[in-house]
């Protein structure tokens, strides 16, 4: 549309000159700071986008998908509005993240041609013209093209859509060449004869974290994340990313980090090329570790933290008081590496060593108001009530939920013949059914 | 008489001796950790549950699918160990109030959730290989003979505690736990009718602690009373029948 017709369709339309080369250090900046916080191979992909290769990095993120919406909705936070997309080649996860309507697709593994048969052409990556031309000639969709012969659309295109084609559908390798920042501490080992035995990865490995400690001596930084960059002979990539909770510089700490993950490396027909990196640095002060001989020695859990995280497939938290008399609620996960501040629960009241994700509804004999149940009946099994203890009441927290206004739950500690304890409670006071159902619920099972 | 049973103990103590050199345990720590308990102790080698070793728990009746009084047991042994503890487990539904109840402080425990039973093993090893750790706690179903062995070798060189909870999705696989492991020692905690008060109420709990199987060392049974605020135990006062103790529980030596 011409900038004078705009004009007259909007009152009072203010114009900004298009500035590319500002929209490229923009676009720059942004690719470096992908790289530091999401995976270690990233390129730009001008003018509009940033390619990544994740495999292997979304673990560090808690997995594919959150890692998108995390992505997106960070972005959304500096008010950049971003799609993302995850697909197997560079071609389809371009493609798709720009025509799609949502904010992140993940295009499960093999489902490729599915998932772009239907874009338009124009995301193919193609010039103009040719772009054109193709539609003129009654082409559509991506679909259309790949399922005519390919000899005729050579002769008449040249071989560049084929090529686009083809590296769209993974039938031809499209390497991502990843941007570095100018600061970087890398080190890197290039094979004159290609290496492929896990024992020789290790050995180069170790040697590699050697040379980037002393580089890192040098400058006084200690890493937080690292990045371990396989070049095969076929041209393609690999990258094993880790990260630490506290900047390090110990070699065998970080060798360790990388040590477990070697086997995931698939050498295929050699690796030519070793390349480390520190992507993310800290300034790091060397501290005595113990003061004196009578002070207990502490052990520092970070390393084994660090080794535990970077595997794949298991959290690491601690827990901590939340000032809630709500049970459920009295407890919140934190960071294992978090400040410890002595916190605690107040310990008067009984509370159960096991409790249950959801309250369940039990079949109970009891007198209202407030007298403990003679006997109730959970899973199919009916208990007669020898002992018990309560009520403890708990008020609903009003000021989170309006619904909690008059809640209220009375726990107790009841006793069966065989001596199995449990926490159950009813859901009410027992006088005002206002205050909640009064059924009965088991909470918990105590030792 | 004296005479004879001071050289005999003498031959006796440089045997043991040189059988632990040939066993290779010069780096193994000799250390135990003691109940306070003495007619406790006193079945165990040692005088206490060892360091460097690993100790299977589970419950009994209901307790084998819940494992609430194993965790507290074996919460109240962590707590009297000092530096931290790490625990795997795969599905996270301890309440820790109740861990904090029986001493053990929120800040020294680190939770390892995984997806899988492999995973925790992995976690566990892994955890028990570090050193320096109070005690590394592990809740699995399936614990084979190679796995429990590479545990057992992992706890020894780092002479770390390692504590097993076993517990099962239904009380009938809980006969899994006649297979034998290499566990050092194999507890079965059960719950039994609180200690009675003079008035209505719950009084402080009970448990049946059957000492399986323990190595080299006799098996025994114990009622005793549940973990105080400092993670110990005591001999309940029905079997301990000495009214004169039934206030108040042994000091840690």
């Amino acid at each position: 549309m011409p900038a004078a017709k705009a004009q007259a369709l909007v009152q009072g339309l203010v114009m900004i000159d298009a500035d590319p080369a500002a929209d490229l250090a923009v676009l720059e900046r942004l690719t470096l700071w992908a790289l530091s916080q999401y995976s270690p191979v990233v390129a730009m992909d001008p003018p509009d986008g940033i390619i990544m290769d994740t495999e292997g990095a979304d673990h560090l993120q808690g997995g594919e998908e959150l890692m998108l919406s995390g992505l997106v909705n960070r972005l959304r936070g500096r008010g950049l509005a971003a799609r993302a997309a995850i697909a197997e080649t560079w071609g389809a996860a371009h493609a798709i993240a720009r025509t799609t309507s949502r904010e992140t697709v993940i295009v499960p593994r093999g489902e490729t041609a599915r998932a772009v048969n239907r874009l338009p052409l124009s995301s193919l990556r193609l010039p103009a013209e040719t772009v054109a031309s193709l539609r003129t000639l009654g082409f559509a969709t991506v679909g259309d093209l790949a399922a005519i012969p390919r000899a005729p659309l050579t002769l008449r295109f040249g071989p560049e859509v084929g090529r686009r084609l083809d590296q769209m559908f993974g039938r031809v390798a499209e390497p991502i060449d990843p941007i570095r920042p100018v600061d970087l501490v890398e080190v890197q080992k290039s094979f004159a004869e290609p290496i492929g035995a896990p024992e020789t990865i290790e050995k180069y490995v170790s040697r590699l974290v050697r040379q980037l400690c002393l580089e890192l001596v040098k400058r006084g930084l200690g890493v937080r994340r690292a990045d371990l960059i396989v070049h095969r002979v076929d041209n393609t990539i690999q990258a094993l990313r880790a990260g630490t909770a506290k900047p390090v510089r110990d070699i065998a700490w970080l060798t360790k980090l990388f040590r477990d993950r070697i086997e995931r490396i698939e050498p295929g027909f050699g690796i030519e090329k070793l390349s480390l990196a520190a992507i993310i640095a800290e300034p790091l002060i060397e501290a005595q570790s113990a003061s004196s001989l009578i002070e207990e020695q502490v052990t520092d859990v970070t390393p084994l933290i660090d080794v535990l995280g970077n595997r794949g497939g298991q959290r690491s938290f601690r827990v901590a008081p939340v000032a809630s008399d709500v049970p459920e609620r009295s407890v919140q996960r934190i960071a294992p590496t978090a400040a410890e501040d002595g916190a605690t629960w107040p310990l008067n009241w009984p509370r159960p060593p096991r409790l249950l994700a959801r309250p369940e509804p039990i079949e109970v004999i009891a007198l209202l108001p407030d007298h403990p149940p003679v006997s109730f009946t959970w899973r199919g099994k009916r208990r007669r009530v020898k002992r018990a203890d309560g009520p403890e009441r708990i008020f609903g927290e009003w000021w989170k939920r309006s619904s909690e206004w008059v809640a209220v739950r009375d726990y107790f500690v009841v006793e069966d013949d065989v001596g199995e304890r449990f926490w159950i409670f009813r859901a009410g006071d027992g006088v005002d059914a206002e205050t909640g159902s009064h059924k009965w619920f088991l909470h918990g099972m105590f030792a | 008489m004296t005479a004879v049973v001071a050289t005999s103990n003498a031959v006796l103590d440089e045997l043991r001796e040189k059988i632990a050199s040939l066993e290779g345990a010069g780096s193994r720590k000799r250390s135990v950790l003691p109940f306070g308990v003495p007619e406790l102790d006193a079945q165990l080698p040692g005088g206490g549950l060892a360091f460097g070793a690993l100790h299977e728990v589970a419950g009994g009746g209901n307790g084998a699918v819940d494992g609430a009084a194993a965790a507290l047991f074996i919460g109240g042994i962590a707590a009297r160990t000092t530096g931290k503890v790490v625990w795997c487990l795969t599905r996270f539904d301890l309440f820790f109030p109740a861990l904090a109840q029986v001493g053990l402080h929120p800040d020294r425990v680190i939770f390892v959730e995984c997806d899988k039973e492999e995973t925790v093993l992995a976690s566990f090893e892994e955890a028990l290989r570090y050193g320096g750790l109070g005690a590394v706690v592990a809740e699995l179903v399936r614990l084979p003979m190679t796995a429990s062995r590479r545990l057992q070798l992992a706890a020894e060189k780092s002479g770390t505690l390692g504590l097993v909870i076993r517990r099962w999705r239904r009380q009938t696989e809980a006969s899994d736990f006649g297979m034998p492991t290499a566990a050092a020692s194999r507890w079965r905690i059960s719950v039994l009718p609180s200690e009675p008060l003079p008035v209505q109420g719950v009084g402080r709990a009970r448990w049946l602690a059957e000492l399986m199987r323990v190595r080299a060392g006799e098996g025994g049974e114990f009622i005793i009373g549940a973990c105080d605020g400092q993670g110990r135990i005591r001999l309940s006062s029905d079997t301990a029948d000495r009214p004169d103790q039934t206030d108040r529980s042994f000091a840690v030596s």
